[in-house]
């Protein structure tokens, strides 16, 4: 019961796992780039479910409603979604580079590179 | 004036990024960088007079709103930024124009700009979540100035940076959500005050968990320093002493934070295992990483180990738990950023004549490089811990705090590992010194780039004699950060 009562923690864990092990385990570097992502937006999750109030509404003044979502989270990651963002375009424009100068966006190939003489 | 010290950076890379390439982008930075020293010295003054700076962003009263906080220990740290960039930025000029091509120069100066805004950020503010912007915000800055190196390497190691930052980022994120579902607050002085009631709940220990590893990826502690070394290596070299002398002195600062003021040291040494987890891993880091930088042949490379074991002394002050311990890692790393800035200084003034820094190319360079070589030796002298060098005083005071709790040991360890860095040192200096060179003649850096090397190695001997400064600062903030977390909130 109490499994299912915080089913979107369990989510974001899942979800977390899924991102880093993404990360570990590919070589592709688009891949870890997706990975990350994954990761990020679980923590994203994470945060607005803890401003979740049940039986709660969108956090506007209006008669009838007494019971309001804590708006703080999503302001939090509204910033760490455009934090997220900026990671992610780094991290791709980077990818681009490391293709331009090495040909291969594989991490085994390109360390195969950096090691010919 | 406080938070004009960030704000400063952060608007000066905007108007840098609009300049035409040159050298106009870079005399801007310079100027911008020599106006947060200007302001850092005069908030510093002004902290030792009244003890706390307090700035509410928006005139909102904390903890609803983001409060700009300096006491001694960050005031200490954002001299310390400031002094290093108004340092290296005179020095970045001429060395990146070197390394960089020019039309990137407006791009590249916005970059360091806003490296320093981060870092300035983190120093200053008295928010949780505001770390974590503040901490990207420099970290993205960092990734791309890693990014402009010259060898292709420079990209991958900058990816891998990147890779490894985000996680270490995203943990911390996740303890500060943790942090707030039980706390309903952010601001560092609130959380502090409110945590002692829920401290015994398993949330707490889940956050604080993710707080350190996250931190601790940032400050590169023995074993999660795996980013270090390609980072420091390829990356440009003004960007590797502005970044080896700040970045991870930061995280290291977040860390402290985090466990004084925070969570408390009741909690964190009480109640969490963080003595038995940080001591050894300090200790393992400083001797494997001095070990591996024995056997190095890129002498830059070198020293990125070597900073890794160093910071494994910041860490085990930290871990010593007494007031004596912290005082010694504040004192380190402040005295550590001015020794590897001048050694760091020392060899972008011979990337800049030969373009490597391979230990080949030293052969015969005490007779080619005199002034270069000789601050190379003088800030080797105060990385191992010579009396009369800043290195001497923070191994003093760390020495005497191993002792004061009787863990004789560490006194051992902490010889052993300057020994270990009198060897990779004398390597250099047997190369450079006693090899002759197939040419000799001679091939001085220019004054443009020895200017700052030699005031940094000069600072190095100044704070060595002369401690009143650095000491007084930072047993003050020892004692501030232990007596605050006694009685509550601060």
């Amino acid at each position: 019961m109490s499994f299912l009562a915080h089913y979107n923690y369990h989510l974001a864990i899942i979800l977390a796992m899924i991102g880093l092990y993404t990360m570990i385990s590919r070589t592709n570097l688009v891949k870890k780039v997706a990975g990350l992502n994954i990761f990020q937006v679980s923590v994203f999750i994470l945060f607005i479910s803890l401003g979740v109030l049940d039986g709660g509404t969108v956090p506007i003044l209006k008669e009838g409603y007494s019971a309001y979502s804590n708006p703080l989270p999503h302001v939090l990651i509204l910033t760490a979604i455009v934090v997220g963002v900026a990671t992610t375009a780094v991290a791709l424009a980077l990818v681009v580079r490391i293709h331009e100068a090495y040909g291969t966006v594989e991490e085994d190939q390109v360390q195969a590179k950096d090691e010919e003489p | 004036m406080l938070p004009l010290i960030v704000v400063a950076p952060m608007l000066g890379a905007a108007v840098a990024a609009l300049l035409p390439p040159g050298r106009l982008p870079w005399l801007w930075a310079t100027a911008v960088s020599w106006f947060m020293l200007w302001a850092a010295v005069g908030l510093a003054a002004q902290v030792m007079d009244l003890g706390v700076l307090s700035y509410w962003m928006g005139g909102w009263a904390p903890p609803i709103g983001i409060e700009y906080r300096l006491d001694p220990a960050n005031a200490l740290l954002a001299l310390l930024i400031a002094l290093l960039a108004a340092v290296v930025l005179p020095f970045a000029g001429p060395s990146l124009a070197a390394e960089v091509p020019e039309r990137k120069s407006p791009w590249l100066y916005a970059a360091m700009l806003l490296f320093l805004a981060g870092q300035m950020g983190i120093s200053v503010t008295g928010d949780a979540f505001n770390v974590f912007v503040f901490l990207e915000i420099s970290s993205l800055a960092t990734y791309t100035l890693i990014g402009l190196g010259r060898n292709r390497r420079a990209l991958t190691a900058s990816f891998s940076y990147l890779i490894m930052g985000t996680v270490g980022a995203t943990f911390f994120l996740i303890g500060v959500g943790l942090l707030y579902a039980l706390t309903g607050t952010l601001n560092m002085a609130d959380l502090a005050a409110r945590l002692p009631d829920v401290a015994a709940t398993r949330t707490v220990h889940t956050a604080y968990a993710f707080i350190v590893v996250g931190v601790c990826l940032k400050l590169a502690l023995f074993p999660l320093h795996l980013w270090l070394p390609n980072a420091y290596t390829y990356a440009p070299s003004a960007v590797t002493a502005l970044m080896a002398a700040t970045a991870t002195k930061v995280a290291i600062y977040v860390l402290i934070r985090f466990i004084y003021t925070v969570f408390g040291p009741s909690f964190a040494f009480g109640e969490m295992p963080t003595v038995q987890l940080l001591v050894p891993l300090a200790i393992v880091g400083l001797l494997s990483t001095s070990v591996v930088a024995i056997g190095q042949a890129n002498i830059k490379r070198m020293l990125a180990y070597s900073s890794v074991a160093q910071i494994g002394y910041m860490v085990l002050g930290i871990g010593m738990a007494t007031a004596t311990g912290l005082t010694a890692a504040l004192l380190h790393v402040f005295n550590h950023a001015l020794m590897k800035g001048a050694l760091f200084l020392a060899l972008g003034c011979i990337a800049y004549r030969f373009g490597t820094t391979q230990i080949d190319t030293f052969r015969g360079l005490g007779r080619r490089m005199p002034w270069t070589m000789a601050a190379f030796v003088a800030g080797g002298l105060s990385l191992i811990g010579v009396p009369l060098t800043v290195g001497f005083i923070s191994k003093w005071y760390l020495v005497s705090a191993a002792i004061e709790l009787g863990w004789w040991p560490i006194v051992a360890v902490i010889i052993v590992g300057s020994l270990l860095a009198v060897i990779y040192i004398w390597r250099v200096v047997e190369v450079a010194y006693l090899q002759p060179a197939e040419d000799t003649t001679r091939c001085e850096a220019p004054l443009a780039l020895l200017v700052p090397t030699w005031l940094l190695v000069g600072l190095n001997f100044w704070f060595g004699i002369d401690t009143r400064v650095t000491v007084g600062i930072a047993e003050r903030a020892a004692t501030l950060l232990f007596s605050t977390a006694a009685g509550g909130a601060p």
